[in-house]
């Protein structure tokens, strides 16, 4: 039995390991795809995509757009500011509209953690996460398990630390329940104020110092450091930052092997991570940006062919090797 | 299982290979020689077939033939009703298609849908001077205007009947059955 998605993808919490594996083995032959003279297959030829973004986004938004494109489905973005969103519109009216003009999946961004599993619940397109709130960045952590998986053959039993906010952090939650699950160990590092209370119950191994977070990991997961924090007082000042928590050449120096190093963007340069580091041989940072592609194309594909009681019946009338 | 299915052997391993040995004299011919030509097999086992067919080729005329593969999957017309397949192959192609003679290869040719699908697939990678299709078994039942240029065994099949066929490289060994 092969392991299916379901309708939505909202998070990797309540996801199987097999439904992962599933993705990122789907996503190995998307990467070539992007690498054709036509960068374009008719997979979803017909489907229409909106993408939903209630918050600020470059990267996602933009990673999203090309793998709709390149799977040849139609799309529309929609932007919260501009939209009737900004004139006090429900986000669930906003959702019903767009399906009244019958449209097949919904991508979505929302400040609000659980968001898009609300949404999921409410209307009958398919619903992919990205981002929401304090919650979970499901496809984000995709690509950086792919990633993880590219440069080291595997996933299981590699030590994967994630510095900096981990508290506020969407990516570094969908990261931790992927990582988990896949037979990964975990670690976090960074500022006490900056770390979930209880974090150790998980399994997750807390580094109070970045040097034995370098000393321990195999790939370090820098995580953004969001430049309000500072004003909210989570920490001193972002010179103070990167004196203390910095990935730098000279930290990274000692460890006894070569680290991986991976960022989601956008990067601060000389405040979470030193820019010889992020332009170093062994930084990952742009290839996360490809596989975010080839993930977020594995995701739309397979979501899209949710009919499983027809591919059952399909299925027992086809006969081996004739189609 | 409703009821008692009856295999019988269509081809077995000498059969098989004296059918490759003349698939691969008919596409040298129907290449007028090696000159431009290119093999291209349809994952998975039209894979397989394609690359036993030019080492035929290479043997007899003495000459690199380049071959590919193609996975069609994306390009299918029925991802709502079949959905999703969990594993995609890989899509190879060496050398550019564009004033090539590309040969499609694959092992049953049935209703069509695949090589339309392959079709489609091959003219977005270049502009080949000609398409030529090439199968290890015809079994009838076309949906689409569609028809081998070369052919190893033809048989006449019904819709419930399937047609099997094992290669080396995948199953361990040459065969092909015809299930009914």
């Amino acid at each position: 039995m092969t392991a299916t998605l379901g309708k939505d993808l909202v998070g990797l919490e309540h996801m199987t390991p097999e439904q992962i594996r599933l993705i990122l083995d789907t996503a190995e032959p998307f990467k070539e795809v992007s690498e054709r003279p036509i960068k374009k297959v008719p997979a979803l030829r017909g489907k229409t995509i909106v993408n939903l973004f209630f918050e600020a986004s470059t990267r996602t938004r933009i990673s999203f757009e090309f793998a709709e494109k390149r799977l040849s489905a139609d799309t529309v973005n929609v932007a919260a500011s501009g939209s009737s969103v900004s004139k006090g519109e429900t986000l669930v009216d906003t959702a019903k509209n767009l399906e009244a003009m019958r449209i097949d999946m919904v991508v979505i961004r929302h400040p609000s953690s659980g968001a898009a599993g609300f949404l999921g619940q409410r209307i009958r397109s398919n619903v992919i996460n990205a981002g929401d709130g304090k919650h979970e960045h499901p496809t984000q952590a995709l690509l950086d398990l792919l990633t993880i998986r590219d440069k080291h053959g595997k996933i299981e039993g590699l030590k994967v630390c994630l510095v900096g906010d981990v508290l506020h952090s969407r990516v570094a939650r969908s990261n931790l329940w992927g990582l988990t699950k896949l037979g990964a160990q975990v670690g976090v590092c960074g500022p006490h104020t900056l770390m979930p209370r209880g974090i150790e119950e998980l399994g997750v191994k807390f580094f109070p110092r970045i040097e034995e977070a370098i000393e321990w990991a195999d790939v370090l997961n820098v995580l953004r450091l969001q430049l309000e924090r500072m004003e909210k007082g989570f920490i001193p000042s972002l010179r103070e930052y990167y004196r203390v928590w910095g990935v730098t050449p000279e930290r990274l120096e000692r460890s006894p092997r070569a680290i991986t190093i991976m960022h989601p963007g956008p990067l601060n340069r000389g405040v979470e991570i030193d820019s010889r580091v992020a332009d170093g041989p062994h930084s990952a940072i742009l290839d996360q940006v490809t596989n975010g592609v080839a993930v977020r194309m594995a995701v739309l594909y397979l979501l899209a062919g949710g009919r499983p009681e027809l591919a059952d019946a399909a299925k027992r009338g086809a006969g081996g090797g004739t189609e | 299982m409703p009821h008692k299915s009856d295999r019988t052997i269509l081809l077995d391993a000498r059969a098989m290979s004296r059918a490759l040995q003349r698939m691969a004299v008919a596409v040298a011919e129907l290449a007028h020689g090696t000159a431009d030509l290119v093999l291209i097999g349809i994952q998975r086992r039209g894979v397989e077939l394609a690359e036993r067919i030019a080492k035929l080729i290479e043997k007899d005329e003495g000459v690199v033939v380049p071959r590919g593969a193609l996975d069609i999957t994306l390009y299918r017309d029925d991802l709502e009703t079949v959905g999703p397949k969990p594993v995609i192959g890989e899509t190879r192609l060496p050398v550019d298609l564009t004033d090539k003679h590309a040969v499609i290869v694959d092992d049953v040719l049935y209703t069509g849908r695949t090589v339309r699908a392959a079709l489609d697939e091959l003219v977005d990678f270049g502009r080949p001077k000609r398409i030529s299709l090439c199968v290890l078994v015809d079994r009838g039942g076309r949906e689409l205007p569609i028809q081998a240029d070369v052919v190893g065994q033809v048989v006449k099949t019904g819709p419930g009947d399937r047609v099997e066929v094992q290669v080396e490289e995948v199953d361990g060994r040459d065969q092909v059955d015809l299930v009914r």
